[in-house]
């Protein structure tokens, strides 16, 4: 209370104790699983789980098997188109469902928006690919990333909205007043405003895509296995480190490209 | 929309061309193959390609209901799948096999008895065999007192002593656990009779308390790292858990093991039959034969071939049958509707 | 009907006036229908990817799929097209030797236990999620972004792998077991693995940042100006957090806690590794009747009592919310 006076905005906002020490607890949660999945990536031993000694095979083995490489590709292919294509279409039918008076019908648009939410995997999964199969569309990457787009629109849409909900509409208006069209108020105003939401739900649909593995094994064909369905199907034949060190390798590139972005992002500013 | 948006509409689409086209494009030295993940050696991969010029392309699938709908719906075109015993029969039964007559292959005469003439296939007009492999249970010696010895019974995983209660292990594969039971109880397990599935299910509940977890994935980690005593489990992932620690053994319980066996299948949607022909005829080689157990750690049906086995396959007591217990070994075999419905009740219930 | 149409064409439902007022206003003052009609041309131009994809590739399979929990179960999976309304009296009732329907509650334990390990994963994922996103909106901006893109960076893994990680951690002679006992804090091991315990740390884990990073997106706009006139206004920090701050944050964790709950429901994988598999959730029985019993058409009749349960509650939590959310709106616009 006593630097109240002082206020600009960081110290006043130190003043909810516990805070820092509740997110360092949510980091240890969300990364000591991790650190383990990658430790045990060195794990000699042919069972993943059961340390027995230090290695770095599985590494070479796991660049050097062609299968896991094309799952990875093919999973890190549908998870880039499905999660852009779905984050773009939940952006517009989020600045549809916030923007200007209020519609009628609204919650039949916002439960079918979440409707991919509500149906269990497995149902969707054989619908989709009897669906694709009667429209005589070819199972591959292709129907992957459909599906995919679907159950990844929820999921956009729903940060999205969130960010929109509240949001000044006069800013937007102010735009208009001066002169900006739909466009320019779009890139100008509402897209930089609208940004830490489309972000958030560019991440989870990328991640919510990454991680599928009933409806990516329905829809996909010959050639086109994701890196779920591979580490799945290794269910009779037990779990090797080799899903550990690909994990590590995925863990890798997201931090190499997380960073490139970040860098990226600065120079502009 | 402006010049610009359509140009960059254009270029996505060209991209997106590029980035899933190929996947559809057929060519004659090609074949798609459906298995398990790890069930297949990539160094036999490697020599068939070598020898034939074919080059294979590997999708995996995770459980023979996944396998038999994806391929019911149409639209995956698969050249080699591998479906279990009782789904040869279902599969035939719904007509999704190719019939290619296995014993015209030359290297057919390399099968065992009773692989060449199996049950739900007994022409093999439309399969050929595989790997093979017991589901049975799984314990940690050193569990025992000195000199205490299990019996090779059904007794000691449904009934456990006292050291074993609540350290059990189940598979969750509803086929495997009530066949086991049913072998216990001495009964049939395509039964319609619902006191037969009313005295199952009471076996089953009481056995519940004394068991920890119900899983088919890391059943030979949770062995080997002491979580789990004892485990119904696939012999293979007895033979890995044994690998790790040699007081791991395996029981054939005198009530019935259940026996199943894999199968190289051409399916109706398989466009690329001559190549598939050669691929399952290639796999029943002495040497590929070989390669593979020593990959999967399951036995094969091809004679001559277990002198080039890895020792420790050689060795294993979850591998090689004692030959006494060889008439313990039993498959499931496909029930009938009413039977099923009356076993998913008893599963539910127990899972419930 | 010329009711219904009259009210077609009072386009301002009065639940979300506030927010539109200005627009409204401003059409009012142009004063023409014309503007009416661009807007809503505009606005059904914007929802047209999304609802289309969403009508295409989702919709119309689930029809067929409605369909199909009204015929007869084939063999061996498939259906027969035969009408039947079996697979929905196998939710509440089994069929007795001589045919009789007798009353049965498995199923309905199952969706019981379902709603609740959801509604607890949920709760724990909001209670850990939302100090989380409010200490990442109150970084400077050059590190909100980096701490957003580490919160989804574990989940590049994949959840089998991930969820063995748990197990070796959570299990009897796991990692956090062996570390209390040989510090002495307990003797025997804590029970935390294969119950609901666990169940419900993998599922919370497994949608955490489905929780995060909505609340984050409506947090981070908050304008700290509000939260300094709280504070000169004499309100603690608590009052400023459930004044101001929580009511912002409320589209945010709607958003967040529909993502937790729902997709809880259908989860099978986490309950069967972290539960042991002791207990079916809806999304492992749903599994089975496609798996195992190969008996499609009650697979999707359970889906779609799933379905109309969810729906059911959203509408009548919708009729409250419209009930009493008008003050809260006035809040947001400030």
């Amino acid at each position: 209370m006593a630097n109240r006076t002082a206020a600009p905005k960081p110290v006043s906002l130190k003043r909810f104790p516990g805070l820092a020490t509740g997110a360092a607890f949510f980091f240890v949660y969300l990364y000591l699983p991790i650190l383990f999945v990658v430790f045990l990536s060195f794990n000699e031993n042919r069972i993943a789980t059961i340390w027995t000694g230090f290695t770095f095979d599985w590494y070479p083995l796991v660049l050097g098997n062609a299968d896991v490489l094309r799952a990875a590709q093919n999973s890190l292919i549908v998870a880039t188109f499905a999660s852009v294509i779905a984050t773009m279409a939940a952006t517009l039918a989020a600045l549809a469902m916030t923007q200007g008076r209020a519609m009628r019908r609204q919650e039949v648009v916002n439960g079918s928006l979440a409707l991919p939410l509500l149906i269990p995997e497995i149902v969707t999964a054989v619908a989709t690919l009897i669906f694709f199969v009667a429209i005589g569309m070819p199972l591959g990457l292709l129907t992957i990333t459909a599906a995919h787009t679907v159950f990844c629109i929820p999921f956009a849409y729903l940060p999205i909205r969130a960010r929109l909900e509240g949001m000044d509409p006069s800013l937007r208006e102010a735009a208009f007043d001066l002169y900006a069209n739909e466009r320019q108020a779009f890139f100008r105003v509402t897209l930089p405003l609208l940004w830490p939401g489309i972000l958030s739900g560019l991440l989870l649909a990328f991640i919510v895509s990454l991680d599928n593995f009933v409806i990516t094994f329905f829809v996909s064909g010959p050639g086109s296995t994701t890196l779920p369905v591979y580490i799945y199907g290794m269910i009779r034949t037990g779990v090797t480190p080799e899903v550990n060190a690909v994990s590590a390798l995925l863990l890798l590139v997201s931090l190499v490209l997380v960073t490139v972005a970040l860098l990226l992002s600065r120079r502009e500013t | 929309m402006s010049k610009k948006t359509w140009m960059a509409a254009v270029s996505v689409a060209a991209l997106t061309g590029m980035v899933f086209g190929g996947a559809g494009s057929a060519k004659a030295d090609e074949l798609f193959v459906f298995n398990w993940t790890n069930y297949t050696s990539p160094e036999v991969i490697e020599k068939f390609e070598e020898e034939t010029g074919i080059s294979v392309t590997l999708d995996v699938y995770t459980s023979n209901e996944d396998l038999m709908a994806k391929l019911r719906a149409g639209g995956a075109t698969y050249d080699v799948a591998l479906p279990s015993d009782s789904y040869v029969a279902r599969m035939i039964e719904e007509d999704m096999l190719h019939a290619f007559d296995a014993r015209s292959l030359s290297n057919f005469d390399n099968v065992t008895e009773p692989h060449d003439a199996p049950y739900y296939d007994p022409e093999r007009q439309y399969s050929a065999p595989y790997m093979w492999g017991t589901t049975g249970i799984g314990y940690n010696k050193a569990a025992l007192e000195d000199g205490e010895e299990l019996e090779h019974s059904w007794k000691e995983l449904f009934e456990p002593r006292e050291q074993f209660q609540g350290e059990i292990g189940m598979l969750d594969e509803i086929g495997d656990v009530m066949q086991a039971a049913a072998f216990y109880l001495d009964i049939d397990a395509c039964t319609e009779d619902p006191d037969d599935w009313r005295q199952i299910q009471e076996l089953l509940l009481d056995q519940r308390e004394h068991v920890k977890v119900y899983s088919a994935t890391g059943t030979d980690a949770s062995l080997v790292s002491g979580e789990i005593l004892m485990h119904h489990m696939w012999n293979g992932a007895a033979h890995r858990a044994w690998r790790e620690d040699s007081n791991i053994d395996y029981l054939y319980p005198e009530e019935g093991v259940v026996f199943w066996a894999d199968n190289m299948v051409i399916p109706n949607s398989a466009r690329n039959i001559e190549n598939a022909k050669k691929f399952i005829n290639f796999m029943m080689s002495e040497e590929a034969a070989a390669m593979t157990s020593n990959f999967t750690g399951y036995s094969n049906t091809v004679r001559g071939a277990s002198a080039m086995l890895s020792d420790d396959l050689r060795e294993s007591p979850a591998v090689n049958v004692p030959e006494e217990f060889g008439d313990r070994l039993k498959m499931i075999p496909p029930c009938s509707q009413r039977s099923d419905e009356l076993r998913d009740r008893v599963w539910t219930r127990v899972l419930q | 009907m010329s009711t219904r149409e009259a009210q077609a064409e009072r386009p301002v439902e009065p639940q979300a006036a506030p927010q539109s007022a200005p627009q409204a206003a401003k059409g009012a003052m142009r004063g023409d229908l014309g503007a009416v009609r661009r807007e809503m041309a505009r606005r059904l131009a914007l929802l047209t990817p999304a609802m289309g994809i969403i009508i295409l590739v989702m919709v119309v399979p689930l029809a067929l799929m409605l369909t199909y929990s009204f015929l007869t179960s084939a063999r061996y999976g498939g259906v027969i097209w035969e009408f039947s309304t079996d697979a929905y009296l196998q939710f509440l009732f089994v069929r007795d030797l001589d045919d009789s329907l007798l009353f049965n509650d498995t199923y309905l334990r199952i969706f019981a236990r379902s709603f609740g390990l959801s509604l607890a994963t949920m709760g724990v994922a909001l209670l850990i999620g939302f100090p989380a996103a409010l200490f990442i909106a109150l970084q400077p901006p050059k590190y909100r972004t980096m701490l957003i893109f580490l919160v989804t960076i574990p989940f590049w893994t994949n959840l089998l792998v991930r969820n063995y990680a748990w197990i070796l951690l959570l299990r009897d002679r796991g990692l956090i077991n062996n570390t209390l006992m040989d510090l002495g804090v307990i003797s025997q091991p804590l029970p935390l693995i294969y119950n609901n315990f666990g169940i419900t740390l993998g599922l919370v884990y497994s949608f955490i940042p489905f929780m995060v990073l909505p609340i984050y997106a409506s947090l981070e706009k908050l304008d700290w100006r509000l939260v300094e006139a709280a504070y000169d206004l004499g309100a603690n920090r608590w009052e400023a957090l459930k004044r101001v701050i929580i009511p912002l944050a409320k589209p945010g964790i709607i958003a967040g806690s529909v993502l937790v709950f729902v997709p809880s429901l259908g989860a099978y994988i986490t309950p069967q590794l972290l539960g042991g598999g002791r207990n079916l959730m809806i999304g492992n029985l749903i599994q089975l009747q496609f798996g195992a019993s190969q008996n499609w058409p009650f697979g999707a009749a359970l889906a779609f009592i799933l379905l109309a349960i969810v729906l059911l509650a959203l509408v009548l939590w919708a009729l409250r919310a419209r009930r009493s959310g008008t003050s809260l709106k006035e809040v947001e616009i400030g």
